[in-house]
């Protein structure tokens, strides 16, 4: 016992912080760098992992030029871009605007926070289903509150290829605009008084006022938001999968669906290990200009 | 077993010990105990049992109480695990890859059978046949074709023909029977208002009743097979496809579609069902598959349904003198061809109960047994069965089945056949009911998918 007590003595602090942080580490070493490393290895191979009698080929970057020459996965692309630009531009508007209004101080203001919130904490794949019976063309009331302010007639969201892809897009942001919303709101509630004040007395109006103080002072919370969705959007798979199972077609498929696909129900491994990469990629490298850029606005 | 044994000894003899030596305290304590420790044991010591992976449909509820039979002659249990359809494939197949154990009898769709055999997934059961005097001749040949051999036709059994099924229709006799029904559709189309005999027939009738309004509501053609996640719109579109002749591959150049699969007869199949889709549909029946077809149809929306026999039972139940629903087998075009459905029953390979499991099957054989297994709603495959003379009346699409299975013919049953039909699906539903490019372009790039598996192993 003595001799434990005189060495654990001896530990620097270095020692023991090391100490401390060992566990985390290994776990993340574990769980996320070494998965990844043997993505990457896994990617330059042909392996399928319902087919483990048949031998692993190395094929080299095969995998690669085959996803990347391939039409179909610039389509899921494409889609992927869609539903994030639009997503993400409706949510900051609409977020910033709600943030706007919410800032005010008037009756109900609480209750009226309270119920916007309300859609985030649902699970993505309930809004799914539900937003599947509000979109049905015959009972849904969707098409009830578009055919009350003009008589389309009956008209399949989910089955038209051209409304399909816009039906996800409302359901995102009917689901995480109060995400935006709240972020904007911390933003809007940081911004000190006496900056109005100045403007106030400098006679700047109500534009300018926003242009010049309140816009710059949210923007950082804006853009953290954007990041925050981004990365969410990218890899979006649970609403969209209930909602119209990356149809009709494949007019909704995001990549990520695309990617569980081709990873879980062909079993091509190898080539699925390829796809992950290279939206691994993506999504880091995009990522990671966002991050600077964002730091260079929180530091003007 | 004898471990337990022991242990259950030992804490008995201690209860009685402290119930007949210790204080108050510790007699009420024992007793207080005792039932808890009594319910623990008993999972440890109840009768052998067998676990069954099937769908979770209707002709799984008539398992479960036919095979209440076999627990009470043998009394080994068994228990059931019934997958929804849409993640039916993915669950077991995951499960087989996995050499899971938590099945010893898979009743396994009639494509997985390659993979089954292939992988090593479902045991060889030649000798247990040839050892229990269990003879396919005895069942139906293209139930055993379909759900038993592989290689295709080989006398390689993997399977016992457990439910036989294929697609099939039902209709409304009741509006098909009214007089100004009749007398209209006959001015308009020059024939009866009457079961189709043709897929041209069976469209104008349901474009006939699209947007009719009957009784005040307004009722709707077809509920066809249009799901895009699983296997519904193949189910489907393969209906027609088969009608109008078509072959996956050339027969003298196996995994060789191009010319067969994309031919010009097939692409006007693939035309026709898009315009079946497109002229006698619901609104919003974009994504339907069985369950949504039969809602669809139970809701007097439609007057016709595309669905699996297995469901035909349920539906006629409500209807005993057969006034409402009539069922008719898949109607001919250029040939009578009927999309197969059905599975077979397998040992799985990873079980440590194959020798119960293999027992199961041999009580299933029986003829009584199969007997009753169409009594309470299954489909039986045996020849004793189907051949009997009361059985074309013991059902209203008795008669159906019979001819059905005479004409079915299946998807790919290739090991690989998930990918596929995963093609199959989306190129059909981007073209059927997105209506984006054209029948033969979507023809074309499912061989292109194709062909590019078929290199993959080594066939091509």
């Amino acid at each position: 016992m003595k001799k434990l007590v005189i060495k654990s003595k001896g530990l620097s602090d270095k020692a023991i912080g090391w100490l401390f942080i060992a566990p985390t580490i290994i776990l993340l070493l574990l769980i996320n760098v070494y998965p990844l490393i043997y993505a990457i290895r896994m990617s330059f191979t042909n392996f399928y992992a319902n087919k483990l009698t048949q031998v692993v080929k190395n094929v080299g970057l095969k995998n690669y030029y085959k996803i990347l020459g391939k039409e179909a996965i610039w389509e899921k692309m494409q889609i992927t871009a869609h539903f994030m630009f639009w997503t993400l531009s409706l949510q900051i508007i609409i977020g910033l605007s709600l943030a706007l209004l919410l800032n005010k101080k008037f009756k109900g203001n609480e209750l009226l926070t309270t119920t916007i919130v309300l859609p985030m904490m649902l699970s993505p794949a309930v809004v799914g289903v539900f937003w599947g019976y509000l979109y049905n063309p015959q009972v849904g009331l969707f098409t009830y509150i578009v055919n009350f302010f003009y008589d389309f007639g009956s008209f399949d969201m989910l089955g038209s290829g051209t409304l399909a892809p816009w039906a996800i897009v409302i359901v995102d942001t009917w689901m995480w605009t109060p995400f935006t919303m709240l972020i904007c709101l911390a933003g809007l509630r940081s911004i000190p008084g006496y900056l109005y004040e100045a403007a106030e007395v400098d006679r700047a109006s109500k534009w300018q006022q926003f242009v010049y103080i309140t816009l710059p002072s949210v923007l950082p919370f804006l853009l953290l938001a954007l990041l925050f969705r981004g990365i969410e959007n990218f890899k979006m798979f649970d609403m969209v999968m209930e909602l119209t199972g990356g149809g009709p077609g494949s007019m909704t498929e995001l990549t990520s669906m695309n990617l569980k696909r081709e990873a879980f129900e062909k079993w091509k491994t190898g080539y699925s290990s390829a796809y992950a990469v290279i939206l691994f990629v993506t999504i880091f490298g995009f990522g990671n200009v966002y991050v600077k850029v964002m730091n260079k606005v929180k530091d003007r | 077993m004898q471990n337990n044994h022991f242990l259950i000894k030992t804490i008995v003899i201690i209860f009685i010990r402290l119930i007949n030596g210790g204080n108050k305290m510790k007699k009420i304590i024992s007793l207080i105990l005792l039932p808890f420790f009594a319910l623990m044991f008993s999972t440890n010591v109840k009768a052998e049992s067998l676990t069954l992976g099937w769908a979770a449909w209707d002709p799984a509820n008539a398992l479960v109480e036919l095979s209440k039979e076999f627990t009470a002659e043998t009394g080994i249990e068994m228990n059931f695990e019934f997958v929804d359809w849409t993640s039916y494939a993915d669950r077991m197949l995951n499960e087989l890859n996995n050499k899971g154990k938590t099945f010893d009898l898979l009743v396994g769709d009639s494509q997985w059978i390659g993979g089954g055999a292939v992988n090593g997934h479902y045991v060889k059961l030649n000798d247990f046949f040839d050892r229990e005097g269990i003879s396919m001749n005895d069942f139906s040949d293209a139930t055993v074709y379909a759900y038993s051999t592989w290689p295709k036709g080989s006398e390689n059994y993997y399977a016992l023909p457990l439910m036989g099924d294929a697609l099939a229709w039902a209709y409304r006799k009741d509006w098909f029977d009214r007089p100004e029904l009749q007398s209209e559709f006959k001015s308009k189309h020059g024939y009866d208002l009457g079961v189709p005999k043709t897929w041209t027939e069976l469209h104008d009738m349901c474009s006939f009743f699209q947007g009719r309004e009957i009784d005040g509501v307004v009722r709707y053609g077809a509920a066809l097979n249009t799901e895009r996640g699983s296997e519904g719109i193949t189910m489907g579109v393969t209906a027609a496809m088969y009608a109008w002749g078509m072959e996956y591959e050339d027969p003298n150049n196996p995994y060789h579609s191009d010319g067969f699969f994309n031919a010009p007869n097939v692409v006007e199949a693939v035309d026709f069902y898009k315009k079946m889709y497109e002229d006698c549909s619901p609104p919003g029946h974009s994504n339907a598959y069985m369950g949504e077809n039969l809602d669809a149809y139970s809701s007097g929306q439609v007057a016709f349904q595309m669905n699996w026999y297995a469901f035909w039972p349920g539906v006629a139940k409500g209807d005993k003198d057969g006034r409402v629903t009539g069922f008719f087998a898949n109607p001919c075009q250029e040939i009578c061809a009927a999309t197969l459905g059905g599975q077979g029953i397998s040992v799985v390979n990873y079980s440590d109960k194959k020798e119960l499991a293999q027992q199961y099957i041999k009580w299933f054989a029986k003829p009584d047994i199969q007997q009753k297994w169409w009594d309470l709603g299954g489909y039986s495959c045996h020849k004793d069965v189907l051949g009997s003379p009361d059985f074309v009346k013991s059902a209203v699409y008795a008669q159906g089945f019979l001819d059905s299975m005479g004409i079915v013919k299946d998807f790919w049953q290739e090991p690989s056949f998930v990918e596929l039909l995963i093609p199959m699906q989306e190129n059909m539903h981007d073209y059927i009911v997105n209506g984006k490019g054209s029948a033969k372009g979507a023809l074309d790039n499912i061989i292109e998918e194709w062909e590019e598996v078929f290199e993959s192993e080594g066939k091509l």
